[in-house]
């Protein structure tokens, strides 16, 4: 018994060096980095500042006309609105999806599930946004998020409904709902922690986009904040202190989501992966 | 009770616009711009020419190969450390939940922030890789700069970014297998690593599975990490076939860019599609 606590410390401490020089460096780094001055930060090294430079923080906010804070603005809206939309209709699908096993729903199905593996056909799509002039608009990029979220989305909540029994439909059916009533009062409620789950692993998934609004958004005043940063890359190229400063604001929405929805995350990313 | 009165179709129609409109159409008119030389406005049929060019480009066909390694080599790595991290984790050590938690965060940091920070770490004179690797009388590597290396190095980045979430789906996993199995094979005089090998590998397949295919579709569509850190260079020999779709859209040949995006649909659904069907029918046996 003694032995096995002791090789239960062992491992403890193993643990945390070998996850203390893998994974936390790195953001100890980007942290220390960001509050250095420009030479000392271009040097990359991971000694803690000699004075504390806060101010790179209001000095990359602030840079080319508040474009960060726009940045903020647009990433923060496109993950809103696309997040409520993918609620509603994906529901909606997921729950007719898993009662109905007919032609039209295995159609419906197979073809969504398509989506789960198979990329985006990215120029057809800007010339059909062109044609239906949403290309380089805020709609038409929460469209395509929406769109290419929407398979794992119906997934999620198709297999959360197998849980939910029948029996309450039939119940309300016998007292008269009608179907709409019935969706919004007996199964939406019923769908909340399923519904957490898609509200959380979607906005982490839609906030850390960078390929589609790189396509789908360009032009400056459409900024998203994984577009500025990665123009930042460019622009900062000799001014370390500001590029990490500006990685650090980004990563600290992911932190306090992480703190806070840590189950619903890893609830959703192995949800489907695992079966029984 | 009628289902089709309560089950409406009409409830599958917003999702089904949405879809197909902005994912299902462009993927079907995909398979013809790709066989045209295009400019969003007009176009000109030009039969198979488009792919003659990417497979007769050895700057353009490379991206294939390094597409394949990548993901394979991503994918790979990632079924075997992820299993060793999670049967770790799911031992009874007390720090579990907070080194579950660390091993998980990278995935949530936006892929261009990682780029950027390995890209400083792999830096070849300044960088914490190579002043680790000097101190122990090594010397450095240009990580990103020479072509033999840097797919690896932006491999490696992928392999600590993503480890995390094979992790949690092995520990769900891990943790759906029943105490009793363990149980009787420790009465039957197993040890640790026979446990391990007999009980956990075989249960723990459908995990793996998963892991598998996910880490695979993920390498073969991968884009962002590479723009973030290298670009495609140096040279060509970062450049997967996403990277050539950007390159080739961003160079106007919007016909060689869509069928760039056709041969990443092709690989995907010659390696993905059967491999998902045969490790499904292994599962049930």
């Amino acid at each position: 018994m003694k032995k096995q606590k002791r090789m239960r410390t062992i491992g403890d401490i193993i643990g945390l060096l070998v996850a203390f020089f893998v994974f936390i460096i790195p953001f100890i780094f980007m942290f220390v980095n960001s509050l250095k001055d420009r030479r000392a930060a271009n040097k990359l090294s991971i000694s803690w500042p000699e004075e504390l430079h806060w101010e790179n923080y209001t000095e990359v906010l602030t840079s080319s006309n508040n474009i960060v804070l726009t940045a903020f603005k647009n990433s923060l809206l496109i993950t809103l609105f696309s997040v409520i939309i993918l609620i509603i209709t994906c529901a909606m699908s997921g729950y007719v999806l898993q009662r109905r096993k007919d032609k039209i729903m295995s159609t419906f199905n197979t073809v969504v599930m398509i989506g789960l593996m198979i990329p985006p056909a990215i120029l057809p799509t800007i010339s059909i946004m062109q044609s239906l002039h949403v290309y380089k608009t805020l709609f038409g990029m929460v469209m395509i998020e929406v769109a290419l979220q929407t398979p794992f989305t119906i997934m999620l909540y198709r297999g959360f409904m197998s849980s939910i029994p029948v029996e309450l439909e039939e119940a309300g059916y016998i007292d008269g709902c009608t179907r709409s009533v019935m969706f919004r009062s007996i199964i939406m409620p019923l769908l909340k922690p399923v519904t957490a789950t898609v509200i959380i692993l979607n906005a982490v998934n839609i906030f850390n986009d960078f390929t589609n609004p790189l396509y789908f958004l360009p032009g400056s005043k459409n900024a998203t904040v994984q577009l500025t940063l990665y123009n930042f890359m460019g622009q900062y190229q000799s001014s370390y202190n500001l590029l990490f400063a500006d990685v650090i604001i980004i990563t600290i929405p992911m932190l306090i989501l992480f703190i806070f929805f840590n189950k619903q995350l890893v609830a959703g990313m192995t949800a489907g992966a695992v079966k029984g | 009770m009628n289902k089709k009165k309560i089950y409406s179709t009409w409830f599958i129609v917003p999702s089904l616009a949405i879809f197909t409109i902005f994912f299902l159409i462009p993927l079907l008119t995909s398979l013809f711009y790709s066989l045209t030389v295009w400019d969003f406005k007009t176009f000109r049929f030009v039969g198979l020419d488009n792919f003659k060019m990417f497979f007769s480009e050895k700057s353009l066909s490379g991206s294939v190969v390094n597409t394949l390694i990548y993901a394979v080599l991503t994918s790979g790595l990632k079924v075997i450390f992820a299993f060793f991290i999670a049967v770790f984790l799911t031992s009874k050590i007390r720090t579990k939940n907070f080194l579950r938690s660390v091993v998980f965060f990278p995935n949530l940091v936006s892929t261009i922030a990682v780029g950027i920070t390995f890209a400083a770490l792999m830096h070849p004179t300044k960088g914490l890789f190579n002043l680790a690797i000097q101190a122990i009388g090594l010397s450095g590597v240009d990580w990103l700069g020479n072509v033999h290396v840097a797919l690896y190095s932006v491999i490696f980045t992928d392999i600590w970014k993503g480890v995390g979430v094979a992790t949690v789906i092995y520990i769900a996993g891990i943790q759906s297998i029943d105490k009793t199995y363990y149980e009787a094979a420790s009465i039957d005089g197993a040890n640790g690593w026979q446990r391990l090998v007999n009980v956990t590998v075989p249960l723990v397949r459908p995990a793996m599975n998963s892991v598998i295919i996910l880490s695979l579709i993920g390498g073969l569509r991968t884009f962002d990490l590479i723009w973030a850190m290298t670009g495609g260079g140096p040279g060509f020999a970062t450049d997967v076939v996403a990277s050539v779709v950007y390159k080739q859209y961003a160079a106007g040949f919007y016909g060689l860019s869509t069928a760039g995006n056709v041969i990443m649909f092709i690989l995907i659904a010659v390696i993905a599609f059967p491999l998902q069907k045969f490790l499904l029918s292994r599962e049930e046996d």
